[in-house]
């Protein structure tokens, strides 16, 4: 029996391998098609927009203010109507299939609006009936405790900080256990500590496959957190990269060499570096993008081969900061 | 794109967690949702009923102050109706709150069903209560107490539609305000709670039956003392015709999202 049993599971273990191994890649689970919203004044938020978002990422999507981030969540979360093109939340489509999409679906406002009379208790039990969820009050104890809530569980909403209330509010996105969540612009305004906290919160989440979509304008957050960007501006997508290729594609590497003696002209034999001369001849400035990567150690052996020597140097490397800020101001 | 839908076919959690905080929004503040229309309706019971009704005649036989009960009880389901659920709604609007329901997986219908409920709820609470406060006035009976309770319903339904549907419509508190001064009071005071129409010159009788609270109130006495201005058919009807009215006008107002979305 036990050998027939090792057998049949010897000659299943490579079927299975074999099947998980030809299975087509997971598909999206936020797949938005040719998406579009335009207001009754005229004003177009959205222009035609189509991205996936893969199971179990953080996706960050970066822009200025009135950029349309909002907007495009909204319209994933159903609180505002597109004019055109689809989405599906984990293959249900948003319109059509909207209980199904929107039961998978967690939304972080930007705002804090919570009702200032009720206790965090009673929020977020609501929130979870809300979402069609029975009572699990189990489940809900958790949630305040991950959040450090639990002190403030009687605690009426009003008596709440800011930082707290942001807190409730996350809870009760979370109440009814979706697999994705919305945080539109979570830390703005929270100080460092809470910043951290919801870092770690984020990371949590993520360990336990719910796949997160934040928007936000501090570039540090993107940077520290995102998996993939998404850059929008005046309401079109302009770029959508891994964090670590856009990183590499657009980002710069500077290597500022400050001179003893200033020099009036690049000499010749430092002529394949690209080399630009600065601050009236005393610094000499090797700039590394991301396709280009001339060997430093051999630089610095012509110079000194050349006589040239050097008083310090520094180096610089572009933060996302910088590649965002040139983004949006290169393209109107 | 999934070939199966799921098949949720009503979220009763949700339904039942919107009416669970709309009622319990009501006891948070239960002076102003129960105990000051309580008082505004005695008060109008010791002018109309206690001072001026000992003067007054009987009108279809019954003494003036109990004839007032009907009115009275109709006028504060009526104004209640519409405070509830218009507040109701809009509170959410107001401070931003309502992004949770746009986002839940909850139906248009079921929205409606719950904020109504708990609205038509707490003013059939509200009319009963007023009742009972009457009776200790005046004796009072009931001649059909299943077309009463069917009349208390369905007005209370019918205003609290009417209270959502200005609930959504209402850009700002002014507006919410505007409806209820401008157009309930006057004609609920019109609509013959404090007296009969039939007491009244031949011309501003019939401007009368174009007042759907004349219709109202008229059923709703016809229930206690088997009298009434118009045709208990009529009333019903109208009352009825009513309630389909604002269930179309909500309708298309999910239909089209205005007031919630966009």
């Amino acid at each position: 029996m036990m050998a027939s049993l090792l057998i049949a599971s010897s000659m299943m273990y490579p079927i299975l391998y074999c099947c998980r191994q030809s299975n087509p890649p997971m598909p999206p689970i936020i797949s938005i098609a040719n998406l579009t919203k335009s207001y009754a004044s005229g004003v177009q938020a959205l222009k035609s927009t189509t991205l996936a978002i893969d199971r179990g990422e953080i996706f960050a999507l970066l822009g200025p203010n009135g950029a349309g981030k909002t907007t495009l969540i909204n319209i994933v979360c159903g609180i505002v109507t597109a004019s055109s093109g689809t989405v599906a939340a984990d293959g249900h489509d948003i319109v059509r299939d909207y209980r199904a999409a929107r039961t998978r679906i967690g939304l972080v406002p930007q705002e804090l609006t919570s009702d200032s009379f009720e206790t965090v208790w009673a929020t977020v039990t609501f929130s979870r009936g809300l979402f069609g969820r029975a009572p699990n009050p189990t489940y809900i104890a958790e949630l305040l405790r991950d959040l450090s809530l639990t002190e403030k569980r009687d605690s009426m909403i009003r008596t709440l900080s800011g930082g707290m209330k942001r807190r409730v509010m996350i809870a009760k996105a979370l109440s009814h256990e979706p697999r994705i969540l919305f945080l539109d612009e979570p830390t703005a305004g929270v100080d460092v500590e809470l910043r951290r906290d919801m870092w770690n919160l984020v990371r949590r989440l993520r360990d336990r496959g719910v796949t997160i979509i934040l928007t936000t304008h501090y570039i540090e957050e993107a940077e520290e957190m995102a998996d993939r960007i998404g850059v929008i501006n005046q309401g079109g997508l302009i770029l959508v990269e891994e964090k670590k290729e856009l990183m590499k594609k657009l980002g710069k590497r500077q290597l500022t060499l400050h001179l003893q003696q200033p020099l009036t002209s690049i000499p010749v034999e430092l002529a394949p570096w690209s080399l630009e001369l600065k601050g009236n001849g005393s610094d000499l400035v090797y700039t590394v993008d991301g396709n280009c990567n001339m060997d430093i150690s051999t630089l610095l052996k012509r110079m000194s081969d050349s006589s040239i020597s050097i008083k310090d140097l520094q180096t610089h490397q572009s933060s996302l900061e910088d590649i965002f800020v040139s983004l949006v101001s290169t393209r109107p | 794109m999934k070939s199966s839908r799921e098949h949720v076919p009503f979220n009763r959690h949700g339904v039942w967690a919107i009416y669970k905080f709309e009622i319990a929004r009501a006891l948070r503040t239960l002076v102003q949702s129960l105990v000051t229309p309580v008082i505004t309706t005695s008060l109008y019971f010791i002018v109309f009923g206690a001072a001026i009704g000992s003067r007054m005649n009987a009108v279809y036989g019954v003494n003036y102050a109990a004839f007032i009960v009907p009115g009275l009880i109709m006028l504060a389901v009526l104004t209640e109706s519409i405070s509830n659920a218009s507040f109701g709604i809009f509170f959410p609007k107001f401070v931003g709150t309502i992004y949770e329901v746009l986002s839940a997986p909850i139906s248009a219908a079921e929205i409606v069903l719950a904020y109504v409920g708990a609205a038509a709820s707490k003013s059939i609470v509200l009319g009963m209560v007023i009742l009972a406060t009457a009776s200790l006035f005046v004796p009072i009976k009931i001649m059909h107490p299943l077309w009463m309770i069917a009349f208390l319903l369905m007005t209370a339904v019918t205003f609290s539609l009417f209270g959502f549907i200005l609930g959504l419509w209402a850009k700002g508190w002014e507006q919410l305000q505007f409806i209820p001064m401008l157009v309930i009071t006057p004609l609920t005071f019109l609509g013959g709670a404090f007296y009969s129409i039939s007491m009244l010159p031949a011309a501003w009788r019939t401007f009368s039956l174009f007042n759907p609270i004349v219709y109202l109130i008229s059923g709703f006495r016809w229930c206690f003392y088997g009298a009434a201005d118009v045709s208990v058919v009529m009333s019903f009807c109208m009352t009825v015709g009513f309630l389909l009215l604002c269930l179309v006008i909500i309708s298309w107002i999910f239909k089209t999202g205005y007031g919630l979305k966009n």
